[in-house]
């Protein structure tokens, strides 16, 4: 057993989660398959969608897929940084957007 | 960057022996990962036997003037095996007689053979269908005796194939040397003023990529609208097909995979993306290929692990295309790099 929660390896196991339910595990990876095949957008789009969003859920196992499959299709290290950037602009502005509750609080509670 | 071979360097993963014994060791020996040959066997392909033989490659010699860090031959400078005009002459009467449509020119840097041009005069003359020179590109201008090399292949109806491993400048040079990038531009420019690559041109000019680091690559469609986009917007430069090829863990790829601790997750990809409708088309089932000196090998990778042709016939100078459609096709792990994904190829991808 391994002493730390995540180790790199285990990613390779991804795909037998469907042995402990196979119906739930099988309709999962048909539709991850499904949602990264080129449609209204391209496979390169979403592999940089799924690389800022691996970041913003911060999931070592997803950013190491996902860097891997970005260098497989030939997206630069700018680009990626750059979509790491727009997913963690979003989440400090999920942040920040709160602070108008916080003003909203601190106005009604204040003379 | 390296500037000499592993050879050179006396490194001892230089010798075909020792990546063998490596790559039969680990995870393959302790039964983690099936052996190519086991996992043939599963999917009903084993023994590889080869199908209708369309291409003849010949290594005319390992000497180069790049010494780029995936080269599965470890070809550079200082490499002196260099094929002989015997040996030429031997491979010439095979090419009069062969049923193979296609002929292909590899090394090194082809060019730097001494009687290079000698032997693709004489080649044209058997007339082969497609003959293909594999240029690094930067060669044409290594040299003043080499600039004229795209008249030279013009003249001759050569089809250019030449490595390109990304669009952009950083990547190209880490993989094969500073100032790679900016020479193959120049060359790619000055293929394209003289016809090659250009659209409904018969002068054909494809690229290879092979990826720039311990992973496979993608979609060969995807990366080939990529770099026509980038290199024609950025340089005005055209060009035919790009072929995508899978980097084999043999000689300085597998050195790195080793050194950067990449090895074990770089076959697990390549055994995870096995695919049996490549193992249909892989080359070696087409191919065969000839060293410097004359021998016999199922692929370019069998040769650089010395992996002569399992046959009677074992050289060119007793070459018997009858005979040696009989043979079975030897194998080892790294063949796992062959049949990955769309499959690999000296013409890209197979599926």
């Amino acid at each position: 057993m391994a002493d730390s929660y995540y180790d790199s390896k285990d990613l390779r196991n991804f795909p037998k989660i469907s042995e402990w339910s196979e119906e739930l595990g099988e309709k999962f990876f048909d539709y991850y398959g499904k949602v990264f095949e080129k449609g209204a957008l391209s496979e390169r789009e979403k592999s940089l969608i799924a690389l800022a969003v691996a970041h913003v859920v911060k999931c070592p196992y997803c950013i190491d897929a996902y860097t891997q499959d970005g260098l497989q299709r030939g997206i630069t290290k700018e680009e990626m940084m750059e979509a790491v950037h727009a997913g963690a602009a979003i989440e400090a502005g999920a942040n920040l957007v709160h602070a108008t509750q916080m003003m909203k609080k601190y106005n009604k509670l204040s003379h | 960057m390296a500037t000499k071979s592993l050879l050179a360097r006396n490194k001892l993963i230089a010798k075909a022996e020792k990546q063998l014994e490596y790559l039969a060791n680990g995870m393959f020996k302790n039964g983690e990962l099936p052996t190519f040959q086991k996992k043939l066997q599963l999917t009903n392909n084993f023994p590889l036997k080869p199908k209708k033989l369309e291409i003849l490659q010949l290594n005319l010699g390992y000497m180069c003037n790049q010494v780029c860090e995936h080269c599965h031959v470890d070809a550079g400078p200082d490499r002196k095996e260099i094929m002989t005009q015997e040996t030429m002459e031997a491979c010439l009467k095979v090419i009069q007689k062969t049923n193979a449509h296609t002929l292909d020119l590899t090394g090194g840097a082809p060019e730097m053979n001494p009687n290079f041009r000698w032997f693709v005069e004489e080649a044209a003359k058997a007339g082969i269908q497609d003959f293909i020179v594999r240029s690094n590109l930067t060669i044409i201008q290594a040299n003043k005796k080499y600039y004229d090399l795209p008249n030279f292949f013009k003249k001759h109806k050569v089809h250019v194939v030449s490595s390109m491993p990304h669009w952009t400048k950083g990547k190209t040079d880490k993989q094969r040397g500073d100032g790679v990038f900016d020479k193959s531009i120049k060359a790619l420019q000055q293929l394209n003023a003289i016809g090659y690559g250009m659209p409904e041109s018969e002068l054909k000019l494809d690229l290879v990529y092979n990826p720039s680091g311990a992973f496979l690559p993608g979609n060969q469609a995807a990366l080939e609208a990529d770099f026509k986009k980038a290199l024609f917007e950025d340089f005005g430069i055209h060009f035919h097909q790009l072929f995508a090829i899978t980097n084999l863990p043999i000689s300085r790829f597998l050195d790195y995979l080793i050194a950067s601790e990449n090895y074990e997750d770089y076959m697990y990809n390549l055994v995870d993306a096995y695919n049996p409708a490549a193992v249909k088309n892989v080359m070696c089932r087409n191919t065969l290929s000839v060293s410097w000196d004359g021998w016999l090998y199922d692929c370019d990778f069998n040769q650089m692990l010395e992996m002569k042709v399992d046959s009677k016939v074992q050289h060119i100078s007793d070459y018997d295309e009858t005979e040696l459609q009989n043979r079975e096709i030897c194998i080892s792990q790294h063949c796992y790099g062959c049949t990955a994904g769309a499959g690999s190829s000296c013409q890209g991808n197979v599926v």
